[in-house]
Order: structure tokens, then C-alpha cells, then sequence
């Protein structure tokens, strides 16, 4: 589990980051979200020793990072960065090496992770022969080699094509399955919400929000319903504790003020008609997002 | 991952790390073909001069002269001449004449007894072995003929100033392409940026340090095979010199080089940073070039660090550096090498994550 806790940093007379704490559950993903500027990639460079905050701490398992442990992370920046003249293969594995692994080891695991990701027939290609969405694989690679004990990264998806993204959502699946805490950061929200576990928010350099996906969703969600009959729903602009949002013919969307409010209606809907659809309202991420942020 | 493992790797120890870096530096710069390509042709220069060095300095052909009468015989005893017999003055002088011969000698009065008939000028060295010379003695005999000690001293600035020039551009570029592709923020979240700084000093310095060896073996070899043993025997121990005085002089460059290097974000803004340095790197080659017999200049360049592995090693070609003045220059230049390690180290290390616009020395060194 990795925590940070209260770090604070600023750049001359900027304040990036404002006492922003949070946590990163061993095997669950989480989805570290903000806006532009506000305060991802600092973050980031902070829980990987890259940059040092001006006050706060992370730990891991509750000890403070050593530099060592640090080493052991893997980590893909914003900035996306390899040897443009290296063979994608061999950079890996001096990534892996350069990690402690032993020149077999990176080199399986190079090539099984490069396979995995689709570029089985690229390892001895040079990296600035490759396109910018494999290049892009290949930096994944480089975070995982040697399998880290947390793995940080910064806008992984952003520049792949749907089916890339799901080849590379896999892999960041399953090596979280592994145990291990994976945070990663991203402005596709649907991306976002379809793969974290817990979600960060972050604006201006303050969290705004943090937990697990539905914890937030639940907390986010109010008490409204939508409802679609087989016949007329004016009734309920009649019914006790009911407030009518949206109205046409079997379809309506209302609040309610209790739960037993929302029980009442379903039952005297049974009553009088068919119903084809009775469901809650969840908002989606990025109406959360939206809320949050303001 | 497909196979869930929970081995962890711990990251190599600080040698192994430096190994790792250096030797990636070394096997991107032996495939570069560019690198391979410059390196031969500096090596056929060296060998093609020694060879040629041995050609001219070998067959030289002794001069010609025709020779009448008595004089023959005082000709030929000198050993010291070509010598064509003629019957007759005449005859030897439509020789001089058509340029078949240098000059004629002929039997004449006087103390010598014999007259030197030369076309438009006066033929001094075939004067000087004809004539009775003084017995001469020098108080401090210059061991090296001049014109050897120019080479010399040029071989020693060229070898220097390029091979620094080369590979210290090498180590700048190598550190701004890390920065330039970002690559750098991976490195320095894996392993202490000062492994990556002396890894990258290690494998630069390798390679040119490998470089002047081959260089300095192949002026050895091709000396010997060309028959020019006794110049060896002169020159070899400056060259050895040299090689030690290059070792510990082209680490200390190679760290403000990396420095330099990490200054700037774009190979474009590279040259202005490298300047200063190359400016220390040519000014002890053209002051050799200058002041290659002036023992003063010589004495200060042996001292100091940036001129000193041209200026000891010629020094102890010509004879005129004490036994212990080598030591002592070394040790001045092993100990400004140190500082110039932490120096660069520091600005290195400020100078890594900062992009865009070049850093100022100041605010690297203070960070």
C-alpha cells in the first residue's frame, strides 16, 4: 500500500501541490484524474523520488520510501522517452538490467512482455523505426520489465487506437492482479471508468476527491430515478414526495425524497401498467468529475 | 504479467550500475558508423606518417659530385658523397652545369688543395665535410633535432586536442539526447544519477583512452617495422607519458562535458555550452604550436591541468623535465580532476530535469 502523505510543493512563487494525500491499494488500479495543470505529473514525480516535495512523505506498507525501494518501482512518464537508436528489444532489457535483473532474466521477460504487448516482430527494429503508438507499447515495457513492486504511469492510453488500449488495459490488468498497487493517471474518463478500482481527484494542486469507484459514485449519486411504462405515467406528477423532472408520455425521470418514496411508485407502476424499465440514475465519471472540480 | 511472480530485483550495486551504463555507451558508439568510420581514417594518418617518415628519412640519397684527378681520392675518403670520376675541369663543370652533380671538385693550391666549382650557390654542406672544422664543444647539447621536436609536439597537441574534442562533444551529445527524449526521468527513477554520470564518463573515456592506445601502438609498431628503432627508443617514453597524462586529463574534461551537456535541452543550444571547454582544449594546442621550443612556456604548460598532457610529456622528450616533474604534475592534475567530478556532478545532477531553456551555470551550481 502506498500512501502520501500531506506533500506540499512549489515552484519559485507557484504552489503545485497542496497538502495532497492520499492511497494506492496493492492490487487495485487507480485512476488518478485532473485537468490540465493540475498537478498529475508533479505528483507522480514525487512518489517516484524524481522530484523532492517541499514538505509531507510517501510510504510504503508504512515506512518511508527508501531510494533502493524506489528503484524497484516502474515508471512511465508523460514525456515519453526512449533511445530513438537502440533496438526496442535491447532497451528493454538494459532497462531490466539496469534494475538488477540478470541479462537472462531481462531478456525473457523483454520478450514476453513485448510479445504480449504485439511487438513480437519488432524486437530488433530500432525505436525511432516504430510508429508513436508502438513506441508508446514499448514505453510500457520499459515500466514493467522487471516487475515492479509499484507501478506509476503517466497517461499510459493517451495516443493509442481502441484495440491498443485494450491490448495494454490487459496487461496493466493482470500484473495489477499480482498484488501489486498500480496508479496511473488520464483525462479519457471513460477509460478511467471502465478499468480503475479507486479513483484520485485532483484540481489545482488539492485532492478533491479519492476512494473506490462505486464508494465515490454512491456518494455522488442522488436520489433520483428514471422510468419507462407500457402506459401513461402522469400519475406521478400526483404522488406524495415526487418531483417530476423530465416528462413524455411513459417516460419520466424524478426525484424522490426517501427510498420507501421510490419503492411506493415502483409498486403502484406494477399496479397499473407494464413497466419496461425502473432504474436509479448514476451519474457517470465525468459528471462526477465535472462536480468535484468546481 | 502471464506468469505472476513476486520476485522482486533489487537494483545492481554502484560498480555493476556504472558497467551497465558505460557499456551501453561503448556499444552504441562502436556501431555508430560515423564514429568507426573517423577513427579509421585518424589511424591511417598516423600510420601513413610514420611509414612516410621512414620512406623520406630513410633513403636519403647522398649528394652528388664529380670528382677530377687527386681529388677523387680525397672525396671518396669522407664516405660522404656520390661520386662520379671525370677526366677533366671542363668536363666536370658542364656536369654542374646540367645539374648531373651537385658541385665538381678539383685539385688546387692552397691548404685544403682542393677547389669546390658549384653552379649559383655555395654548396655549404659539401663545403663543410671538405673542409678542417674546429673541434666544438657544447656546454648543453640539444638531445633532439628541432625539426623532430616540431613533429613531436604537434603529434602530441593534434592527438590531444582531437581526441577531446571528439569524445568530449560525444559525452555532451550522449547526455543532451537523454535529456532531449526524456529517456533521462526512466534512468534517474532507476539507478543514482551520479552512477549514470560516471558510467558515462567511464565508457567515453573508455573509448578514447582506447583510441589514442591504438594510435600510440600503431606509431610503435609501424616506427619499428620501418626500421626507425633509435627514434622510438627517443620518442617512447614521452609517448607513455602521454597516454597517462590523457587518462586522467580526458576524465576531467568529460565531466565538464556532462555538465555542459546537461545544461541544455536541444542538441541546438549544445554548442554555446560546450565553448569555454573547447576553448581550454585549444588553447594549450596552439600555444604548443607557438612555443614548442620556449622552455618556460613549456614549464608553465606542464603544470597547468589543461595544457598538462601536451606540455609534461614533450618536456620529457626533451630531456628537460626532472625525474619527479611528472609526478607532481600528475598529482595536480589527479586532484583537479576530483574537483572537477563533484563540480560536474552537481551541475549534472541540477541541470537533468530542467527543460526548455538553457540553465544558468549559477543555478545549477547553487540548486
Amino acid at each position: 500500500m502506498l500512501e502520501l502523505h500531506a506533500i506540499n510543493r512549489s515552484f519559485g512563487e507557484r504552489r503545485v501541490l497542496r497538502d495532497v494525500s492520499f492511497t494506492v491499494t496493492g492490487g487495485r488500479m487507480t485512476g488518478f484524474v485532473g485537468g490540465n495543470g493540475a498537478g498529475k505529473t508533479t505528483t507522480m514525480r514525487v512518489i517516484l523520488g524524481v522530484l523532492a516535495p517541499d514538505s509531507g512523505s510517501v510510504t510504503l506498507d508504512g515506512a518511508p520510501l527508501t531510494a533502493e525501494q524506489r528503484t524497484r518501482f516502474g515508471y512511465m512518464p508523460e514525456e515519453r522517452g526512449l533511445y530513438p537508436k537502440m533496438k526496442v528489444a535491447e532497451q528493454i532489457v538494459y532497462l531490466g538490467r539496469l534494475h538488477g535483473m540478470s541479462a537472462d532474466q531481462a531478456k525473457t521477460s523483454a520478450e514476453t512482455l513485448l510479445e504480449r504487448l504485439g511487438l513480437g516482430e519488432r524486437l530488433g527494429d530500432t525505436v525511432e523505426s516504430l510508429s508513436l503508438g508502438n513506441q508508446q507499447r514499448a514505453q510500457i515495457a520499459a515500466a514493467l520489465v522487471h516487475s515492479p513492486e509499484v507501478l506509476v504511469l503517466d497517461e499510459p492510453f493517451s495516443g493509442l487506437d481502441p484495440i491498443a488500449v485494450e491490448v495494454v488495459l490487459n496487461v496493466l490488468k493482470d500484473f495489477a492482479a499480482t498484488g501489486a498497487p498500480v496508479i496511473f493517471s488520464s483525462h479519457q474518463l471513460d477509460i478511467v471508468e471502465r478499468l480503475c478500482d479507486d479513483l484520485v481527484v485532483i484540481a489545482d494542486g488539492e485532492i478533491r476527491a479519492s476512494g473506490s469507484r462505486e464508494g465515490l459514485r454512491a456518494a455522488h449519486t442522488l436520489p433520483r430515478y428514471e422510468i419507462q411504462l407500457g402506459g401513461d405515467a402522469g400519475w406521478l406528477r400526483d404522488e406524495p414526495g415526487v418531483t417530476v423532472l423530465d416528462f413524455a408520455g411513459g417516460h419520466a425521470v424524478f426525484d424522490v425524497d426517501s427510498e420507501s418514496t421510490a419503492q411506493r411508485v415502483l409498486q403502484r407502476a406494477i399496479s397499473t401498467s407494464t413497466v419496461e424499465r425502473f432504474a436509479p440514475q448514476v451519474p457517470s465519471l465525468s459528471q462526477i468529475f465535472k462536480e468535484v472540480i468546481q | 504479467m502471464s506468469t505472476p511472480s513476486t520476485t522482486r530485483f533489487s537494483t545492481p550495486a554502484t560498480l555493476p550500475a556504472v558497467w551497465l551504463v558505460a557499456e551501453r555507451e561503448i556499444r552504441m558508439r562502436l556501431r555508430s558508423k560515423a564514429f568507426l568510420i573517423s577513427s579509421g581514417i585518424l589511424m591511417l594518418i598516423v600510420l601513413g606518417s610514420v611509414v612516410a617518415g621512414g620512406i623520406f628519412g630513410g633513403n636519403q640519397s647522398l649528394p652528388k659530385v664529380a670528382a677530377v684527378g687527386t681529388a677523387v681520392t680525397a672525396v671518396e675518403k669522407t664516405d660522404a658523397f656520390e661520386v662520379t670520376e671525370v677526366a677533366s675541369v671542363d668536363e666536370a663543370e658542364s656536369l654542374v652545369r646540367d645539374g648531373t652533380v651537385e658541385a665538381a671538385v678539383v685539385p688546387a693550391e692552397g691548404p685544403v688543395g682542393l677547389t669546390v666549382i658549384a653552379f649559383d650557390e655555395v654548396p655549404n654542406s659539401i663545403v663543410s665535410m671538405l673542409s678542417v672544422a674546429p673541434n666544438v664543444e657544447l656546454l648543453e647539447p640539444s638531445d633532439q633535432n628541432p625539426f623532430l621536436v616540431y613533429l613531436v609536439a604537434i603529434a602530441f597537441g593534434v592527438i590531444f586536442f582531437s581526441s577531446a574534442l571528439t569524445f568530449g562533444q560525444m559525452i555532451a551529445q550522449s547526455v543532451v539526447e537523454e535529456k532531449q527524449t526524456r529517456i533521462v526521468e526512466i534512468l534517474m527513477a532507476t539507478i543514482p544519477v551520479r552512477v549514470l554520470l560516471a558510467g558515462k564518463i567511464l565508457g567515453n573515456s573508455v573509448l578514447a583512452f582506447g583510441q589514442i592506445l591504438i594510435i600510440a601502438l600503431l606509431a610503435g609498431v609501424g616506427l619499428l617495422a620501418t626500421g626507425q628503432d633509435i627514434l622510438l627508443a627517443d620518442v617512447g617514453p614521452s609517448i607513455v607519458w602521454f597516454l597517462i597524462f590523457f587518462a586522467a586529463g580526458f576524465v576531467m574534461l568529460a565531466a565538464m562535458f556532462a555538465a555542459a551537456g546537461a545544461l541544455v535541452s536541444r542538441q541546438e543550444d549544445m554548442g554555446t555550452a560546450t565553448t569555454p571547454i573547447t576553448m581550454l582544449i585549444m588553447i594549450p594546442y596552439i600555444l604548443v604550436i607557438f612555443f614548442y621550443d620556449n622552455p618556460f612556456v613549456l614549464a608553465i604548460m606542464s603544470y597547468v591541468p589543461f595544457s598538462a598532457p601536451i606540455g609534461m610529456p614533450l618536456r620529457v622528450f626533451l630531456g628537460i623535465a626532472e625525474w619527479w616533474e611528472p609526478l607532481v604534475s600528475l598529482v595536480i592534475l589527479i586532484a583537479s580532476t576530483l574537483v572537477m567530478i563533484v563540480i560536474g556532478a552537481r551541475i549534472y545532477e541540477n541541470g537533468l530535469l530542467r527543460m526548455g531553456a538553457p540553465v544558468k551555470l549559477k543555478d545549477a551550481l547553487k540548486a
